[in-house]
């Protein structure tokens, strides 16, 4: 079956972030004085298939370790559903 | 060694420092090939260039996607047995994701491509590249990135400067390794590093950009030409390849 992974690629805590910070200034100088921190990062969409959840779940892990996460600066983290756009019909 | 060092040249889609070493192959009576990323085999090369640019377009992180080149695990096998590697700008980010050299190069702290005639300070002149340098002393090589400030945890940066491992840092003309010297807000101003024997060496700076006068310096000609000597005073390298 099709399975979709969101997955967040974030810098870990601790390093620059000169993306962050330059989009935390934007925001301050729009008004939104609170703003105190920015952490820029990735989002990655998967749309794959996998026999279960577990088959899945240890596929995406896979990903991100070999590929989508550098964990010399990065971590990963994602969210794992049904893809059931295609059984419905729905074009995302 | 009586004949012209045979150094492959590997080229991925987005390489674009390649030609430039080819051309100073020449000057130096280098026998250059360029070796393509889907090749296996780098045939009987006796020593390896990552040229700069932006393999595969750097897309997810420099480098990311160019270690799983087909080239690479050949460019591995050879650092591995002790070949000579050079690794160059997006060479040397390349080595870091294949953790063929430790760390890995961020985005610069200032967000802006930097491309400027930069002094670095030599701290160690070891190792297949750096022999015809002397420690302490400032050469001028131009940087072109925008993705150079180097990064490891602290135990790393202090495993690498206990074992004389950080042998380039940015600096000014007179030597000194001040913040305003840093291009890229690298940590502690980290240029360029070896791997524990010496025979692999990351940098962000273009030495094959300062071969000629004509464009302002021939310092990097003093880094490319250093390879003859460490491959004479190679025994292992010697009866392997020659």
């Amino acid at each position: 079956m099709r399975w979709l992974a969101e997955v967040h690629v974030r810098l870990q805590p601790g390093i620059a972030d000169p993306e962050g910070q330059t989009i935390a200034g934007g925001l301050r100088a729009l008004g939104f004085e609170g703003v105190a921190d920015v952490r820029a990062g990735k989002l990655l969409r998967l749309t794959f298939e996998a026999t279960d959840r577990q088959a899945a779940e240890a596929a995406v892990a896979q990903m991100c370790s070999r590929l989508l996460a550098n964990p010399v600066m990065e971590t990963a983290d994602w969210e794992l559903s049904a893809d059931e756009t295609v059984a419905v019909g729905i074009q995302s | 060694m009586t004949r012209a060092p045979r150094v492959a040249v590997i080229v991925f889609p987005g390489t674009w420092s390649d030609r430039d070493f080819a051309d100073v192959a020449g000057l130096i009576g280098w026998d250059a090939r360029l070796v393509w990323h889907a090749d296996a085999d780098l045939g009987d090369a006796d020593a390896v260039v990552l040229p700069g640019g932006f393999a595969h377009g750097d897309h997810l992180r420099t480098g990311a996607i160019a270690r799983f080149s087909p080239v690479m695990r050949a460019v591995e096998a050879f650092a591995a047995a002790g070949g000579a590697v050079l690794g160059s700008c997006n060479g040397f980010q390349i080595l870091t994701e294949a953790g063929i050299l430790p760390g890995v190069l961020l985005r610069n702290d200032h967000l802006e491509f930097r491309c400027d005639w930069q002094p670095l300070r030599v701290e160690h002149a070891v190792g297949a590249w750096l022999g015809g340098l002397t420690a302490g002393e400032v050469i001028r090589l131009p940087i072109s990135h925008g993705e150079g400030r180097y990064y490891a945890d602290e135990a790393t940066l202090d495993q690498l400067e206990a074992t004389g491992r950080v042998v380039l840092r940015y600096a000014e003309e007179d030597g000194r390794v001040t913040p305003d010297a840093n291009p890229n807000g690298s940590l502690r101003s980290i240029a360029g590093i070896v791997n524990e024997r010496g025979n692999v060496l990351g940098l962000m700076p273009h030495p094959e950009r300062a071969a000629e006068a004509e464009v302002g310096g021939t310092d990097g000609l003093r880094i490319l030409r250093a390879l003859d000597g460490w491959l004479v005073a190679q025994p292992a390298a010697a009866e392997r390849r020659l």
